[in-house]
This record gives C-alpha cells, structure tokens and sequence, in this order.
C-alpha cells in the first residue's frame, strides 16, 4: 500500500495519543469501530466552560489510515466548539491525508468518533443544561 | 544488510545463481536456444536433451518415473488440470470431489468453477492445529467420488499433512487423489514409490527456480487419465500444448537438482533459524503461534500478535519483507481464510504476521528483525485501545461493537 507522506507522518510520529479519564466531567469519550472489522478508534475530548476544545486524545488499533486519520483529527478539534468539531466531514480527512479509496473507511471512521465524543459531552451535561434552564427561568 | 530483508520465501524465491546460469545458457543464438519439438537438427535435439535432463531431474526428486512429469506454467495450472482434467474425463463415473478449505485458491477456485458445471464439492474443516486426517477424508469419500484434493503444506501457516495416509484411504476406496505440493518439494522428503499419490502438483519460484513454469505429476501405474486444458500441437503427449520453454524448463531441473543435494542440510539450517525467532518472540505478551507448531516446514513462523492489526504492524516494519493476514493487506478487505477457517477470530487474523526464511536468510537478519519486532509491537500497542482495555482486565468479547 503506497501511502501518501501526511499519513506517514502522522503514522511515524502520531500527535495526542493517549487516554483522558472518561469519568470526569469535563472529557467526551467516542469508541467507535470493532475489532472483527481490524479497526478501532477511541477519540477523547477536553472541553471548557466556554465550550471549546482545549485538549484531544486518541488511541486507534487499525492500518495506517486509521491511526493517520485519528491523530489528524485531535489536531483539528482542538481550539474548536463542539458544533464546530461535530461538523467536521470524513472527505476533508480523507482529501487532506490524500487517502485511497480502499481506505476512505478509516476517515468515516475518525469522524464517527468525533460525533461521538460530542454525543457523550453533551449527555453528560444534559441534566446541568435543564438545570441551568431551570435557575434561569 | 540489503534492506528491506526478505523473510517472505513463502511467496516466492529469488533464483539461486547456478540456476540463472544454466538458464541463461538457453537463451542467445550461440546457446541451446531451439525448440525441443523441432526434430530435424541438431539445434531441436540439443534443445530436447536439456528438457529430458530437467524432466528427470524434477522426477528424481521426488522418486518418479520422468514419463509421469508434465510440464506446466506453475503450480496454479499444474491444479487446474489436474482437477478439472479428472472431473471431465471421469465425469460418467462420477461428479464428487473433496478438497479442504485451507487449499490455495488455484484449487478452491477450481473447484467453484466445477461447481458451476454440475459437479458437487466437498470442503473438509480441517483442525484448529489446520491439519486434514484421514478419517476426515475417508467419512467424506462416497459412491460417486472421483477426486481427493488436499495439499501437502499449506502455504499460510506452513503446516504439512500426512499425505501418504490419506493415500491409502484413497486408493483403499479407488478414488484419485491429487496433492498440491507447490510448497513441499524440495523442502520434506516426497517419495511417489512408497506414497499413493496419483497426481502432485509442482512450483519452481519456491525453491530457487524461475517464475512461470511448474509442472504435474500423473502417474502411470495405476494410470490415470487426464482430459487436456490447453490444446494444441500436442505437447506433453498431449495433456498440455505449447512450445516448450527450455530456459524455463531447465531452471526448474537444476532447481530442483539442487534441492535434492541440499535440502537436508538445507533444512537443518533454516529449522535453527527459525527456531531463533521464534524464540527471540517469546517475551512479547500475547502472542500465538497460527497452526500445529510441530508439524510445519522447518523455515516457517505464523504468528499473531493480539491487540496489534497487521498492516500497521507492516508499516512499522518496513525494513522487513513480511506478509499479513489482515484483511488490510488484501484487495477484498477480508481477512485470511485460512487463518479464520482454524477458528481463529477476526481480530486475531488480523493480527497475524507470516515470516517465511530460507536459503540466503542469515542469523545477522534474524536478530535485526527482532529488534524492530519489539519496537513495532510495543509502539503500536501503546496506541491500541484494545491493548489499554485488556491491560484493564476488559473482556472485549463482552462489549458490543458497532460493526461497520
């Protein structure tokens, strides 16, 4: 597989890997994928009070791609609102890493993780949001 | 060092230099360039010499008469006639065959296509160790069988079955037995006197020969007849047509020469070889070895190494000429069916390695592919989830994964 030099450097050198602790609060944790399929994509984010990215963090088992794809996609989210992040599209991954069509998998993929990261976020925080309805009426 | 090291003798060979020599010595105006059809010179009878030699010495070592070889293209066209030349010329005794899943797809693919034409085909399962017995084979032979089709080693996992055994079971119940050995000869004994093989395929590109050509065993006594694929001027006494291609024919004779002279040797040094890998492996976690660990080809090593998939596993080792059944590797996205039909799951097909050694492999290689073993396992399970989740004491068969 001739892979294009973006994913051999996000593969040789991938940025943000690693594990936050999915209890606390303030973290959204996306798993997606299966490993009967060969690929798995965790995808954590740190958010603020203010609704921004501060920190991402990712672990894949997978080819090439898909740790590539996954270690792109923590650059990208951080710095970004959650809205911003979720609407990131798998063909933006797959055009920046130059990605085979065999392989465009791995960026649907990274951009399942990333919806589900939010997801999580958002549910955790879902009982405050009705709180914070609440007080404020 | 040349870099990437080839451990990848599996696929196929580079040619041993004395066997390039005598090849190219069949090539250029003033070498033994004719046609071994053409008998009315001396350049047709010079060209003919040289191919008998090389059909006696493919027949030599393998304790054959040099009438029962046929020349062929490969391995894959040595299975091919043989399957569908018995299934057609024996069609009104019968239109069952029985093969197993494990077989290289020159086989199984055959057999699909027979399939198309009416003939029933029976896939025996073989064990988690990926041998076939022969009780398997006799419990599936019926009244209407005609041909038994199991391979000596199987070209994944390297593990080799009791061919002279499921012979018997064969002949017992008059019933054909083909063996593909494309990945056999010239590396354990093959004795077609004492076995009850009716027809054995061979390869040259597996042990040192050239590309493209191969060739099958049929056996005169008892005769089995075959019905021709390629027709022609007539070739082969008439099995197989077209222009023999002495250079390519000779490569194979002296590959195999050699082979009979060295193998045993041969083997012992590759066996040492591969037994320092192996043992170098051993203080990784969670590794497993894919198939019957005794009963393989001295040089070979399957091995999965869980948590970790196998093409990124490839690209860490990019210094090393080694092949994968992960589905990544492959143009369909399916993992190895060899690997999943011993009952290994997706996951652990996907993390399988296959590291093939043999005749210019030296032990200097061997210590340099461990080290970047090492790097690459730990680094890549440093970025698996999975890895993390088993550390945790996760049971990963319990979780539901969205499969995609």
């Amino acid at each position: 597989m001739a892979y294009s030099d973006k994913v051999m450097d996000h593969y040789d050198n991938p940025r943000n890997v690693g594990k936050m602790d999915d209890m606390d609060d303030s973290v959204g944790t996306g798993m997606v994928g299966a490993p009967a399929c060969g690929d798995v994509m965790r995808l954590q984010i740190k958010v603020n009070d203010a609704g921004i990215i501060e920190d991402a963090k990712f672990k894949t088992y997978g080819c090439g791609s898909a740790i590539a794809s996954s270690s792109l996609l923590t650059e990208w989210v951080k710095g970004r609102t959650l809205d911003e992040a979720a609407s990131i599209k798998n063909t933006e991954i797959a055009e920046e890493l130059a990605l085979p069509p065999v392989k465009i998998h791995c960026s649907v993929l990274a951009e399942d993780a990333i919806k589900a990261a939010v997801k999580d976020f958002r549910a955790k925080h879902a009982a405050d949001q009705q709180t914070a309805v609440a007080v404020g009426e | 060092m040349k870099l990437p090291i080839y451990f990848d003798y599996a696929a196929t060979t580079p040619v041993d230099p004395r066997v390039a020599q005598k090849m190219s010595e069949c090539l250029l105006a003033e070498g033994n360039f004719g046609n071994p059809a053409s008998r009315s010179h001396k350049y047709g009878w010079e060209a003919e010499e040289a191919v008998e030699l090389a059909r006696r010495q493919v027949a030599d070592l393998v304790n054959a008469d040099p009438r029962e070889i046929v020349w062929t293209s490969g391995a894959t066209e040595s299975d091919n006639l043989a399957i569908k030349g018995v299934a057609h010329f024996y069609k009104n005794k019968g239109k069952h065959l029985i093969t197993s899943r494990i077989e290289h797809k020159a086989v199984l693919d055959t057999c699909r296509h027979l399939e198309r034409e009416g003939f029933e085909v029976t896939y025996l399962e073989p064990g988690s160790d990926g041998i076939v017995t022969p009780e398997q084979v006799a419990a599936a032979i019926r009244e209407d069988t005609v041909l038994v089709s199991i391979m000596h080693v199987n070209n994944e996992i390297g593990v080799i079955n009791d061919i002279a055994a499921i012979g018997e079971v064969c002949r017992a119940k008059k019933v054909f037995f083909h063996v593909d050995a494309a990945q056999s000869a010239g590396k354990i004994d093959i004795d077609l006197e004492a076995m009850k093989v009716d027809l054995m395929s061979f390869s040259a590109h597996k042990i040192y020969g050239p590309k493209g050509v191969g060739a099958l065993y049929v056996r005169r006594k008892p005769r089995i007849r075959l019905e021709a694929q390629i027709h022609g001027g007539g070739h082969e006494r008439g099995m197989r047509s077209g222009t023999l291609a002495t250079h390519q024919l000779v490569g194979m004779g002296e590959a195999c020469r050699i082979a009979k002279a060295e193998m045993h040797e041969e083997q012992i040094r590759i066996g040492a070889l591969r037994e320092r890998l192996w043992q170098g492996l051993q203080d990784i976690e969670e590794i497993h070895v894919n198939g019957s660990f005794d009963k393989r080809v001295s040089g070979w090593l399957n091995v999965s190494f869980n948590y970790v998939e196998g093409e990124s596993l490839i690209m860490s080792l990019s210094d090393l000429a080694v092949s994968s059944g992960s589905a990544c590797t492959s143009a369909s996205l399916e993992p190895s069916y060899v690997l999943r039909a011993l009952g290994l799951n997706d996951e652990m097909a996907h993390s399988s390695l296959r590291f093939s050694v043999g005749r210019f492999t030296s032990e200097e290689d061997v210590d340099y592919a461990l080290a970047k073993i090492h790097l690459a396992v730990n680094k890549l399970r440093e970025l698996s989830p999975l890895w993390d989740m088993y550390k945790d004491g996760v049971d990963l068969t319990k979780i539901e994964w969205a499969a995609h």
